[in-house]
């Protein structure tokens, strides 16, 4: 299997301090941020992102993350033992009236976005919902446009983007691979 | 898991499994709005021969909290009261075309045959004396949040184990998940050669000491009458479980409903030490997950929404890809 590397650690690193500061910059009132995550490598980047974004504007910004296993719209469309592992999501904050900013590793079809903002509705009625996402890969199925972009991936459908971060995968990187018979 | 009749079908990982997903929709209890859109569309058919509370009540609602769409079949007042026969009445239900068929009879077996009958995932929410696997789920459920995990614990089940369907789920699933079980109760309420399931059998309390959790069974007054035990209070002063006998260390459960002053004293009931109310709060977690097993991870429906092939939200892969293969 041929796996070509687009961003290294560096990359990912310098990314997502571009991206925090994107954030500040769209958001002159930090105080109505909130970060939420989308499990499981969407969660980890939304915590460097909080961190990075505690540094910037020196508040300490509410965060949380959700599991969208429950708002699938594949729900029993897949083989037994298909399902991902059930993570609980964690929004212990009032996010009602706040700016939500989603955070996701890749960007495909858009399916996991609008699963995610059905989540967050499910806890309170932000203001708005902007999505940061490291990767866009194109393809989209539905109407989403992410507010902030780590870098643009144009890749062929069936080509895998995978993200590995520190937290889970020992590594920071993002690679393309070709597709394998019966993906890993 | 097609369907849900015995604990015997399920191995400890799946056991497990289940427990984790019950986990995750003890959370979405916590939250403002306790309903999640998973099961939208879908019918489930609550068909109840005989009387129960916690266990009606409890897949009812968690029917609901997964938007499922619920019929619910009480045999009093049904057609069931005009003398339906069982494959009748689940021809007639299967008619809605529902996902899940979840059924209590009075006879061993019934749910195996309404899984025969229907196309429906059949759940097994107790047939006569023989299994009640949801309610040995919760238990499991239960006594795991407390102790993490029951390896090596002692569990004593007490009281009418020849009637009592829940005493053989629970002895299937404790020992899965690798407690140590002993029954006790007078010879004629405990089966004979049930130590074929791998427990141990007393008959006093006087070992009681030696458990960590104490599981007491219904003493169920309508058996009575057929003299299995002498009287009421004479049970009561070898078996039940009180205040003198439990020690300050010991967990105490009970499936419910109690029979106050028989299996249990009053002051126990009300103690710390008990798990009642704790296990009908996980009933209803635990048979969320039940029914997000048996429906939400099977080809229930035949196509995804939007007709596309792929799986449609990305999902977390062993090595870390970010969108579906």
């Amino acid at each position: 299997m041929s796996e070509k590397v687009v961003l290294e650690r560096d990359d990912v690193r310098r990314t997502l301090q571009r991206i925090a500061h994107e954030i500040a910059e769209k958001n002159p009132d930090p105080e109505g941020l909130a970060i939420v995550g989308i499990h499981t490598r969407g969660a980890l980047l939304a915590r460097r992102l909080h961190t990075l974004l505690g540094e910037l504007t020196a508040v300490e910004l509410p965060i949380g993350d959700v599991d969208i296993s429950f708002y699938r719209d594949d729900v029993g469309a897949k083989a037994p033992g298909a399902q991902p592992v059930v993570h609980a999501s964690h929004i212990d904050f009032d996010l009602t009236g706040r700016t939500v900013v989603l955070v996701d590793d890749v960007l495909f079809t858009g399916r996991t976005v609008r699963a995610a903002i059905e989540a967050v509705f499910d806890y309170g009625r932000p203001q708005r919902v902007q999505l940061a996402v490291l990767c866009d890969r194109g393809h989209r199925e539905l109407p989403f446009r992410p507010d902030y972009v780590g870098k643009n991936l144009p890749t062929a459908r069936e080509e895998r983007v995978n993200v590995r971060l520190v937290e889970t995968d020992e590594v920071d990187e993002v690679t393309i691979s070709e597709p394998v018979e019966a993906a890993a | 898991m097609r369907h849900l009749l015995a604990i015997d079908q399920l191995t400890r990982e799946e056991i497990e499994a289940i427990l984790d997903r019950a986990e995750s929709f003890a959370e979405v209890g916590r939250r403002d709005i306790k309903k999640v859109p998973t099961l939208r569309g879908r019918t489930i058919v609550s068909l109840f021969y005989e009387s129960s509370t916690r266990t009606s009540s409890s897949f009812e609602l968690a029917a609901k909290r997964l938007s499922a769409d619920l019929v619910s079949v009480k045999s009093a007042g049904s057609s069931v009261d005009k003398g339906e026969s069982l494959k009748d009445t689940v021809a007639t239900l299967s008619a809605y075309d529902p996902a899940a068929i979840v059924i209590r009879h009075p006879h061993a077996g019934a749910a195996q045959l309404v899984a025969q009958w229907s196309e429906a995932a059949v759940v097994n929410a107790g047939d006569g004396k023989h299994e009640h696997p949801s309610q040995a789920l919760l238990d499991v459920y239960t006594l795991r949040r407390r102790l993490d995990s029951l390896e090596g614990k002692r569990i004593w089940i007490v009281g009418d184990v020849l009637h009592s369907r829940v005493a053989r789920s629970n002895l299937t699933a404790f020992r899965k998940m690798g407690a140590e079980v002993t029954v006790c109760g007078p010879p004629t309420l405990i089966p004979r050669g049930i130590e074929a399931l791998g427990c141990d059998v007393a008959h006093s309390l006087d070992r009681l000491e030696e458990a960590d959790v104490v599981y007491a069974l219904r003493m169920q007054n309508e058996r009575m009458a057929e003299s299995f035990v002498p009287s009421i209070r004479e049970y009561a002063s070898h078996f039940q479980i009180d205040s003198r006998r439990l020690g300050p260390r010991q967990l105490l459960m009970h499936p419910g409903p109690v029979n106050r002053g028989v299996e249990l004293s009053g002051e126990v009931i009300d103690s710390p030490q008990s798990l009642m109310t704790e296990q009908v709060a996980s009933g209803l977690v635990v048979r969320m997950a039940i029914l997000y097993e048996l429906l939400a991870t099977t080809g229930n429906r035949s196509e995804p929404a939007s007709g596309s092939p792929q799986p449609v939200a990305d999902e977390p892969t062993p090595i870390g890809q970010g969108q579906p293969a």
